[in-house]
């Protein structure tokens, strides 16, 4: 113990540099947001990684759960059968937009697979092109909450891409201001009630709480409610901000879902090819 | 004579934080090379001042410097690295009892020693400042540009104003 003690009040230069160095590099990271950003997400990678390969591990073991719940949710179906038949899927409900002059059609659909556990997810529905189903439209929510967009048609049948895929991106605002941003979802969190509110610019204030809306830019008509912001003004390395939104859609639950027709989608769709991206 | 060195010091910090704060904080020559001239004070300390008085004065001087410059524990990182550097400079080239000299200056110290010293210690200070600051490696190359125009403006100043207050002491 002597020794340790002579050896340490020799050297006390070094352990004094040591101690007054850590306290110095501690209050850079705490204080200063971009240091904080940058060595929080290198730690978040690693973890993220981690994380991942784990889940491959973790989704086997979680089989046995998802069949029984399957299996529950199955007899629970089965046994309400006859009451499902009061809901008409056929039917096209018109709605008519008096106030931007557009009118959307929504056509309900039943989920025929559903997938939550993927990182790209995609799930089918009961109705294809024979109903008038067009790669590209926008799906949502029968109570509110975005769900994402057909992908493939068939004659019967079609499959939408939801939101939880890494090719899904949604522009959304901020309902109060009307500050533009895109939804993603599985930016190292793949909780699905959660997504992210990307690219919003700056200067926007962000506020727990926010409603988040879609914009209307691209196939979803504008004010579908998508969700609240839960953790508001995350640093990106880029100049934009970005949120975590805590998502209206349950899409563990989701049993049905309306397909959004514009009328006006081809028209448009053929005006802006027409823009080369070169001009 | 011990207070006339406090004295000397205080007023030394004052002026040399004042000049660096409201004076070079708002020079730069195109973002490259940047001054930092407050570290003199630290260079200057006297030779017998304990280890952790110098280290908390590095500190401190550090955090001051971060309270103006909005970078919470950069300075301050830099001055310990400054003081740790210090320390072993002295303790290698110079017989610590044979040391009567006050203070590390270039008047006591002569050209060439000071010169290394004053270069040692503002080369690793002026490294981990800048690394700190830009807090990646990617953009490494640029990162050495700055430190090293900076280090050289900051030497060139620090000569600059140890010549200017020279005293011919009898040796």
């Amino acid at each position: 113990m002597r020794n340790l003690w002579i050896f340490i009040s020799r050297y006390n230069a070094f352990f004094l540099f040591i101690i007054f160095f850590t306290v110095g590099i501690y209050l850079t990271v705490k204080n200063n947001s971009y240091q904080r950003s940058v060595t929080l997400n290198s730690t978040n990678e690693v973890v993220g990684t981690a994380y991942e390969r784990l889940n491959v591990f973790k989704r086997y073991l979680n089989l046995g759960m998802v069949n029984d719940s399957l299996a529950a949710e199955n007899a629970k179906l089965k046994s309400r059968l006859l009451g499902l038949t009061t809901v008409d899927t056929a039917k096209d409900v018109k709605v008519v937009d008096t106030v931007t002059n557009q009118d959307y059609t929504y056509l309900a659909a039943k989920v025929v697979k559903n997938s939550i556990t993927l990182r790209n997810n995609i799930m089918t529905i009961n109705k294809g092109s024979i109903d008038g189903i067009k790669s590209g439209m926008a799906v949502i929510a029968p109570q509110k909450g975005v769900v994402g967009f057909i992908r493939d048609v068939s004659e019967h049948l079609a499959t939408i891409q939801s939101l939880l895929h890494k090719d899904t991106k949604i522009s959304v605002t901020l309902k109060k201001n009307n500050a533009l941003g895109s939804l993603v979802w599985g930016d190292g969190n793949f909780d699905i009630k959660k997504a992210f509110i990307k690219e919003v610019p700056n200067h926007i204030k962000m506020y727990v709480g926010d409603t988040i809306v879609t914009s209307g830019y691209g196939s979803f008509p504008s004010g579908i409610l998508v969700g609240r912001i839960s953790r508001p003004n995350v640093a990106t390395n880029d100049n934009f901000l970005s949120g975590e939104v805590n998502l209206f859609t349950d899409f563990s639950t989701l049993q049905y879902v309306y397909v959004v027709k514009y009328k006006k989608a081809e028209e448009q769709k053929a005006l802006e090819s027409a823009v080369k991206p070169n001009e | 004579m011990n207070s006339r060195i406090i004295i000397v010091n205080v007023i030394r910090w004052f002026l040399l934080l004042f000049v660096q704060i409201f004076l070079l904080k708002n020079m730069g020559f195109y973002d490259l090379s940047t001054p930092f001239i407050y570290v003199l004070f630290l260079l200057l300390l006297p030779f017998g001042i304990p280890n952790i008085v110098l280290y908390l004065l590095a500190f401190a001087t550090g955090l001051t410097l971060d309270a103006f410059y909005d970078t919470m524990g950069v300075h301050a990182t830099a001055c310990v690295v400054l003081a740790f550097v210090r320390i072993s400079f002295i303790s290698i080239s110079l017989n610590r009892d044979a040391i009567d000299d006050p203070e590390p200056s270039l008047s006591y110290m002569g050209f060439q020693w000071f010169s290394l010293y004053a270069f040692l210690c503002v080369i690793s200070h002026h490294l981990v400042l800048f690394f700190l600051e830009t807090f990646r490696l990617t953009e490494v190359g640029y990162t050495l540009m700055r430190c090293g125009l900076s280090c050289i403006f900051t030497l060139l100043i620090i000569l600059l104003v140890e010549f200017i207050f020279y005293r011919r002491t009898p040796r």
